[in-house]
């Protein structure tokens, strides 16, 4: 039974780095269409980033990290305004080549600089030191990572639902023509929501760096955030975090009581078999298209 | 001059005089070319008719049914594990066991394109994404595929020829690559073609036409699958070794930016854009060895990155093609290729 409870906390531990990789991607997704399979490398250039400043610069730990997540904003900023918005007709293929392609820059740019050998991040917190609740154990890091993950959800829930701002980016969601009409500056909503996906993708590269830290790291938690964001249903931030979560326990689960090793496949195989069922994802209403 | 007087004229497979003496010019040259020059551009040769093989197959897929794949590596390490293990295990014939692997992969391909069928867009990326992550870690678990550390192809012999240099496989390679591209152009020009192409368009609309979607989806899915497990099968004979690891996710992303950088919807496009991006792979690969540009390189990581990764430097210039190609020519090769014959037909206006 402890050895279940300690299965399911791990899988939420894992779960909390996938679902602010998801919730990053969905906010990108809900705002723009754009499925945006650059996400992952954002996060590896940030933590990059980060990790020059700190080891071959010598700031401390309170000037890298809020550093780092300006940069990251940033990052978002350009690319939306230097790439996204020239496309010239968007379509949903053209917009994932073009983020692949914008995938394969970043990442070639970090594995030219650093090389393909790992790196130690210096981090405030060692991954290693664990804390017990009630005979489970979890890394101090995770229940970092856990918090971490909540309190980014509960912000970004209070923003889109009062504040100004992310009213504005619920309706250029929603109808983009008559948003502009209302005068609301959709170019630079679009913008905006990229630096703020580029901030929450960010904190999960600066969360999963002290574990490992190669230029590779971000592809697993991208794709698994992914994956739980399209179980949730794309649209739904609630929805991708929960998918997250589902597909962090099922994982280890499955490798605890099917097998080990096919435990990295398993949450692509879940997706197929939930699409099947339903095309759109858990909490999506399904949308019939018109002619 | 371009307009079409009759249905025979619309789907014939060339449509002039003109264009049969350039094809016969073309076949004419790829026979002598293995005769005048060196044993790496034979390699090279192969290694990029594979390559057209996989990206005019995808382009059936992606450019005229409209449905997104980033799995086809899956399809291709089917393929390529079916030959082998066919020939290898059930000491079938390499002109039997081709044809089976394709099938094979075709099957998947198939099993794939159900729930392909309700999906779009986002969910169907991940759905294929996941399929190939998939393949390539159960072959990696499964004894009878060598697991983890790969398998050797058993010597290719055809009838009384046995093909053990570059230079003979590369004839059977073009005879297989001819035949099925000309297979494509033809299929797109028949009935099965126009529903693909209705399909991309609209689908809802193509099915109340009377276009079987099921039938039509599926059939894409199948047809695209037997291409890249032909294509997965023969390049197991030019590497004459096979690993898991080979068939990544990379490997599915650069066959889809070879259709994307070619052009979406035309045969030429995914001869093109296969011919520039595995041209580029083979150059990129030493890249410190190239003329001058090799020793900048090499200059310019010493002292602003790091040596051991200037390999990396490939991804960065297919990202580039690929985003520029989105960015500035949607069309890719073929668009530009359109665009310059416009310009010179109408020239000097």
């Amino acid at each position: 039974m402890l050895e279940f409870i300690q299965t399911i906390t791990s899988g939420i531990a894992v779960g909390s780095s996938y679902a602010l990789m998801g919730l990053a991607m969905v906010l990108v997704y809900k705002t723009s269409e754009v499925v945006n399979f650059a996400q992952g490398e954002m996060a590896l250039v940030v933590s990059f980033f980060t990790y020059m400043v700190l080891e071959n610069y010598g700031f401390p730990f309170y000037v890298a990290f809020p550093s780092a997540l300006v940069f990251a904003a940033f990052l978002g900023f350009f690319l939306e305004f230097a790439v996204l918005r020239r496309a010239k007709e968007p379509n949903i293929l053209g917009m994932i080549i073009i983020t692949i392609g914008l995938e394969m820059i970043l990442m070639g740019f970090v594995s030219w600089k650093f090389g393909a050998d790992p790196k130690t991040m210096p981090f405030p917190m060692s991954p290693y030191d664990s804390v017990e609740i009630g005979g489970v154990f979890m890394s101090s890091l995770e229940v970092l990572t856990f918090v971490v993950a909540l309190s980014v959800m509960a912000i970004l829930f209070l923003f889109l639902k009062y504040s100004k701002l992310g009213v504005a980016m619920k309706a250029t969601q929603q109808n983009n023509m008559a948003a502009r009409l209302m005068g609301i500056r959709t170019n630079r909503i679009l913008m905006v929501t990229w630096g703020i996906s580029s901030v929450v993708g960010g904190l999960a590269g600066l969360l999963i760096s002290p574990t490992t830290m190669q230029p590779y790291m971000m592809w697993d938690p991208m794709l698994k955030g992914f994956a739980g964001a399209v179980m949730g249903g794309m649209t739904s931030l609630p929805g991708s975090v929960f998918g997250a979560y589902l597909i962090g326990i099922i994982e280890n689960l499955f490798g605890l009581y099917v097998s080990i090793e096919f435990k990295s496949v398993v949450a692509f195989t879940i997706i197929v078999l939930v699409l099947c069922v339903r095309p759109s994802g858990l909490f999506a209403r399904h949308y019939v298209k018109k002619v | 001059m371009d307009m079409k007087r009759d249905y025979y004229e619309d789907v014939q497979l060339f449509s002039s005089g003109v264009v049969v003496f350039w094809f016969a010019a073309l076949i004419l040259c790829l026979a002598l070319f293995p005769l005048f020059v060196k044993n790496y551009y034979v390699y090279m040769a192969n290694y990029m008719a594979i390559n057209i093989i996989v990206a005019v197959g995808l382009n059936l897929l992606v450019g005229y049914t409209g449905q997104i794949s980033l799995g086809h590596a899956g399809f291709f390490a089917i393929g390529a594990y079916g030959t082998v293990v066919f020939m290898a295990k059930a000491h079938l014939p390499f002109l039997l066991a081709l044809p089976a692997g394709g099938l094979v992969a075709a099957l998947f391909g198939f099993l794939l394109g159900i729930p392909a069928l309700r999906l779009e867009g986002p969910y169907l990326s991940i759905a294929t994404l996941g399929f190939g992550l998939t393949i390539t870690q159960v072959i990696g678990r499964v004894e009878l595929f060598g697991g983890r550390q790969g398998l050797h192809t058993p010597p290719l012999t055809i009838g009384p020829w046995h093909l053990d240099s570059d230079r003979d496989f590369y004839y059977l390679l073009m005879v297989i690559t001819v035949i099925l591209v000309l297979a494509a152009r033809n299929l797109i020009k028949t009935k099965v073609g126009r529903a693909f192409i209705a399909i991309r368009d609209a689908d809802i609309a193509a099915e109340t036409m009377g276009v079987n979607l099921t039938y039509y989806k599926t059939l894409a899915f199948a047809v695209s699958a037997f291409y890249a497990g032909i294509a997965g099968g023969l390049y197991a004979f030019v590497l004459r070794f096979i690993e898991p690891e080979m068939f990544g996710l990379m490997m599915s992303i650069l066959f889809l930016g070879m259709v994307v950088v070619g052009g979406l919807g035309s045969i030429f496009g995914g001869i093109a854009g296969a011919c520039l991006l595995s041209w580029l792979d083979l150059e990129l690969r030493n890249i410190l060895s190239i003329p001058y540009l090799g020793q900048w390189l090499e200059l310019l990581s010493k002292d602003y990155f790091s040596i051991t990764g200037v390999s990396n430097i490939q991804f960065i210039v297919y990202g580039l093609i690929m985003v520029l190609i989105m960015l500035f020519e949607p069309l890719g090769i073929y668009g530009i290729w359109i665009r310059t014959k416009i310009y010179w037909r109408t020239w000097p206006f």
